[in-house]
């Protein structure tokens, strides 16, 4: 069984969103890492660029697969997650210790879209 | 029945059987009938081998041949008789993209090669598994300059390209709307003044250039790295490959791309085809490429053994997403390029520049001096290929001395009245000689 | 096949002071490369090997023997048709009188651009269209082409707003990569349950922003499309045209062509519907036609029939522009001619038709240990979705035996495996095409084996899940293989 954190907000493309303050640290969820298998790859945007609800960021590897990421907040990224280079693998040892892109949120009420803990893992079933 | 079908009347029968129908045309009962053909159709009938060959060899005999002194993008070299008769092997020729890598490690290990081959020839990090040929190679090479800078979308391309690369990175660049703006020239060579004033304006995504250039001029790159990394743009040099051997190379001139053709190692001209682009970049743009790669690891017993690999970057999977839509392309001429160059080696490549530039150089000097020839441009640096202006009418000099036997050069695009004309190790001083008396 | 790896590279057999060529001395001399200036000239010595001529000749030919191709047995790849290749093709595309320098005045290569326009025409009525062009050099890059094709007329309409492509979401990688690189952008367009587009949901999708849409009939499960009339007139209704992809061509010879089912603009794969080697990879041919109209639009040089019977090359103003250095991958087209020659109107069709039957037997025997999710008659190829559950393929089970486990095993037996995990529909997707030059007593051979695989994997799945065990290699680690990125022998 996929693990499911509480108090994160969630989206229903398997991204995650852990909000401290005025950031939030933008992830995929332990259910997508277990759907994709052994991660090799995390292309992730440059720090300062805009993420837009909704829309994609970047993109996440295995062999054989690949998986658009969709970002479920609005803002500009204010740190990447540089250990995924050179380790990736860190996303499938724990997705959500191991956030991809940390964003400086331009409209926090956007969260009030995104899924709870309860719903998401609802989805996962 | 017939050769290439093994049915016979009663195993059709017995199959038709198993699936519960009553005939072939059955098979079909579901599309409507109106969209079925109810004629014969309208092509000539079936022919035994032995006239195949006559109707073939007829054609094949209606191609008059003409002593070959062109080159501009496709090259009379020479190719050894080892490299047809491993490439009749259909072992290789018969298989298709190594996706069951257990089985299909010949395929693997002669691309491993090959890509090892390329990316040493120009001084690059790695290299694809081939793309169609040098000019969708070139229009590749610009993609990936666009897809590497992300916010621009400008590419220049020095004015100085072979003209059939120019026309075909024009196309893609049109539909792909990528802005390609060509660097004019000057006196035969890229105008670097112009190329500086654009780069400066910090909009452009890369830089194309070509070694030696259309005219056969070999140019100075110096600095045009610099200048393309300070502003944030990628440096390509397209090189004819067999120039490799003996010229300052890609990396050597700090490029970011290097591609091209690679005919001119081994590959016969064949009126067009196949022949095999180049692809080489730096590690660090690897997961911008296109193309199949292939790459070492291990088996389950800790072999070294090879597979497609970084597949993640690959329309089977990103599907428009992808770094492009070439699937495998001219993967079987890899094991003409690995091969030919095995026999080679450095020298056997050093040996056949020696001689080509030895016989252009000396076709070059013996045109001059008949007063019917000038430089192009004046004296200029160049290895096999010069481009001449010819006193009179180009286009009725070439008439002419087909008729007499010989391809002298093509004419050269945008200079009227010039010749592009190059030599191989294969023209002999003789054939030489005999063109020369013939003007 | 040798099931004993070889595995050397090249680089490891080379000694220095060894040659592999020979030259003729020259007899020019006072001429030298060190002339040049010094920073024109290559700074680096390079990695080429040094070899002699049987080294090299033994080493190729025991990769060779490591590789498994049509010749050594059979292939049921899907969406390739992997038939056989005859040899006489290959006798005649080596001809030297084709070997010529591709700038060569028309006068002297009229043999080689009659085999073009031959090849062109008789292309052209086996598909219903008007006009062909060969220039592109592989599926993909046909693909390609044609899409520049739509784009170009809308363009030239002066229809700028026409910015979309509708593809199948069961279509090829490839049709929404082409469609990308061409500038469109892509629509996805749902399938029923029985793997045909979903008709109602592509009407909301249809307007004046699309451009086209591709599709390939029978698709991508083997299904034809029945509704192509009513799809294509409902594309054509709202201005678009409609792409044919050509990887499915085999099956409908002879019986219905593309140009009859509302298609007007198609690529085909010479390397797979007539007979070219499929190379490893390449190089392929991936001919475009058009429908009476749009033949301006084909890309530059165009092979033209005179009125006096003989050939000359021009280019159209309002052509898409080139796509190719030159005229295509010529000698793949000569092979494509010998074959059209050889088969003629007799039996272009009977390919077709035998294709189909090969595919419809194998399913018919094999459905009762493979899970078949679309019943009913099948064209050139069909999905199976993995095992039944009482064979090992029961996706609770986690020790089940997967596609892959399957495709794996069916090396040990001597057999390439099918196109595994694709279309993208099913989740264990094992896609066989036999096509029409295998004969039933080899089907019935992997019939057999591949249901003492079947068997195997309910009774000892550890041994399909652990295979190949009787390849040259075993399975490789592919995760090392893009995490520690070895591209040449440098790196090793």
């Amino acid at each position: 069984m996929a693990k499911v954190i509480e108090g994160l907000f969630y989206a229903e493309s398997h991204e995650y969103v852990r909000v401290e303050g005025e950031y939030g640290y933008i992830g995929i969820t332990d259910y997508a890492q277990s759907q994709l298998g052994n991660v090799v790859y995390v292309d992730m945007p440059e720090v300062d660029d805009e993420v837009t609800a909704g829309e994609e960021f970047g993109a996440v590897e295995s062999v054989k697969a690949a998986s658009d990421l969709f970002s479920p907040v609005s803002g500009t990224v204010v740190e990447i997650n540089e250990a995924l280079e050179e380790q990736p693998e860190l996303i499938n040892a724990d997705a959500f210790e191991n956030w991809i892109i940390k964003v400086k949120l331009s409209d926090p009420s956007e969260l009030d879209n995104l899924l709870d803990a309860k719903a998401y893992e609802a989805i996962c079933e | 029945m017939y050769k290439y079908f093994p049915h016979t009347s009663d195993d059709i029968q017995q199959m038709l059987g198993v699936i519960g129908v009553q005939s072939l045309d059955e098979l079909y009962a579901e599309i409507p009938e109106e969209l079925k053909l109810k004629r014969e159709l309208d092509i000539p009938s079936e022919k035994s081998e032995v006239e195949v060959r006559r109707i073939i060899g007829d054609l094949a005999a209606q191609n008059k041949p003409l002593l070959c002194f062109a080159g501009s993008g496709s090259y009379d070299h020479y190719t050894p008789s080892v490299v047809p008769f491993l490439a009749s092997r259909s072992e290789f020729s018969t298989s298709y993209t190594p996706y069951q890598a257990e089985i299909s490690q010949g395929t693997l290990q002669y691309i491993f090669e090959y890509q090892t081959m390329m990316a040493d020839l120009t001084g690059m990090d790695l290299s694809n598994a081939s793309m169609y040929d040098g000019s969708t190679a070139t229009a590749e090479a610009m993609l990936m300059c666009v897809a590497n800078a992300k916010k621009r979308n400008k590419v220049l391309i020095s004015a100085t390209s072979n003209p059939q690369v120019l026309r075909v990175v024009e196309t893609y660049a049109k539909y792909h709307n990528v802005e390609l703006v060509k660097v004019p020239a000057a006196d035969g060579v890229m105008d670097k003044a112009e190329a500086k004033a654009l780069i400066e304006n910090d909009d452009v995504a890369g830089l194309i250039v070509s070694q030696p250039n259309y005219y056969g001029i070999i140019e100075d790159f110096s600095g045009l790295a610099d200048l393309c990394h300070a502003h944030k743009a990628l440096f390509a040099v397209n090189s004819v490959a067999s120039a490799l051997g003996v010229l300052r190379t890609p990396g050597e001139w700090g490029a970011d791309i290097a591609c091209g053709d690679a005919q001119s190692l081994g590959i016969p001209m064949n009126y067009g085809g196949p022949y095999i682009g180049y692809l080489c970049t730096k590690n660090e743009l690897v997961r911008k490429m296109p193309g199949r790669l292939v790459g070492a690891t291990t088996d389950a017993e800790g072999r070294r053994a090879f597979v497609l690999t970084m597949q993640a970057r690959e329309q089977h999977i990103r599907r428009e997403k992808a770094t492009s839509n070439i699937c495998t392309a001219q993967g079987f001429m890899c094991l003409f390029v690995a091969s030919y160059l095995s026999l080679m080696g450095e020298k056997g490549l050093r040996e056949v520049n020696e001689q080509s530039y030895a016989g252009a150089h000396y076709l070059h000097e013996a045109l001059l001096k008949t007063g019917r020839f000038e430089d192009a441009f004046g004296p200029k640096p160049f290895l096999c290929e010069f481009t001449v202006r010819v006193k009179g009418d180009a286009a009725e000099l070439r008439k002419a001395l087909a008729e007499k036997g010989f391809l002298l050069g093509v004419e050269t695009e945008g200079m009227p009245g010039c010749l592009t004309i190059a030599v191989t190790e294969m023209r002999s001083k003789q054939e030489i000689d005999s063109l020369i008396s013939n003007i | 096949m040798n099931n004993v790896y070889y595995g050397r590279l090249v680089f490891e057999l080379s000694k220095p002071g060894r040659v592999g060529y020979s030259l003729p001395k020259s007899e020019i001399s006072g001429y030298c490369i060190s002339e040049l200036p010094e920073g024109l000239k290559r700074q680096s010595k390079t990695i080429l090997p040094e070899c002699d001529e049987l080294t090299v000749v033994r080493h190729y030919t025991n990769m060779s023997n490591n590789n498994f191709g049509v010749d050594t047995g059979f292939y049921p790849l899907g969406s390739c048709t992997m038939k056989y290749n005859p040899k006489l093709n290959e006798e005649l595309c080596a001809l030297p009188g084709f070997n010529r320098h591709p700038s060569t005045p028309v006068e002297y290569v009229q043999g080689s651009l009659k085999v073009y326009d031959e090849v062109q025409r008789t292309l052209a009525e086996i598909s219903g269209l008007s006009r062909f062009t060969l220039n592109p050099y592989a599926g993909a890059h046909g693909e390609l082409t044609g899409l520049m094709v739509i784009k170009a007329y809308h363009l030239q309409r002066g229809d700028v707003a026409r910015t979309k492509i509708i593809v199948p979401n069961s279509a090829h990688g490839t049709n929404p990569a082409s469609a990308a690189v061409a500038g469109f952008k892509v629509v996805e367009v749902k399938s029923l349950p029985d793997g045909t587009v979903d008709v109602e949901d592509l009407k909301p999708l249809l307007g004046p922003d699309v451009a086209g849409m591709m599709m390939t009939n029978p698709n991508t499960l083997g299904i034809f499309e029945r509704n192509i009339p009513v799809i294509a007139r409902l594309v054509h209704d709202c201005g678009g045209l409609m792409y044919y992809d050509g990887a499915n061509l085999n099956p409908m010879l002879g019986v219905c062509r593309p140009g009859d089912m509302g298609f007007d603009v198609m690529h085909i794969n010479l390397h797979k519907t007539f007979s070219t080697p499929h190379g490893g990879g390449g190089p392929g041919s991936g001919p475009v036609g058009v429908r009476k109209g749009l033949e301006h639009l084909l890309p530059n040089p165009q092979v033209e029939k005179k009125a006096d019977g003989t050939y000359d090359l021009h280019c159209d103003a309002q052509s898409l522009g080139c796509i190719s250095s030159f005229l295509s991958n010529f000698t793949v087209i000569i092979r494509a001619y010998a074959y059209l020659l050889s088969m003629g109107k007799e039996n272009i069709p009977m390919a077709g038709k035998l294709s189909v039957l090969n595919a419809n037997y194998i399913k018919e025997c094999l459905k009762s240990h493979f899970e078949l999710p679309i019943e009913g008659l099948c064209k050139h190829e069909f999905v199976f979705d993995g095992l039944r559950p009482e064979y090992g393929g029961d996706h609770h089970d986690p020790a089940h035996v997967t596609t892959l486990d399957v495709a794996k095993r069916l090396l040990d037996y001597g057999f390439h495996a099918p196109t595994i995990y694709f279309p993208l529909l099913f989740h264990e997707a094992l896609m066989i095409e036999p096509t029409e030059t295998e004969s039933k007593d080899t089907l019935d051979d992997f019939i057999a084996v591949m249901k003492r695989i079947a068997e195997e994997a309910r009774d000892n799945s550890e041994m399909v899940r652990t295979a190949p065990h009787n390849t040259p290699i075993r399975r490789l680690d592919d995760v090392k293989a893009v995490k520690e990125p070895k591209f040449t022998f440098k790196n090793l």
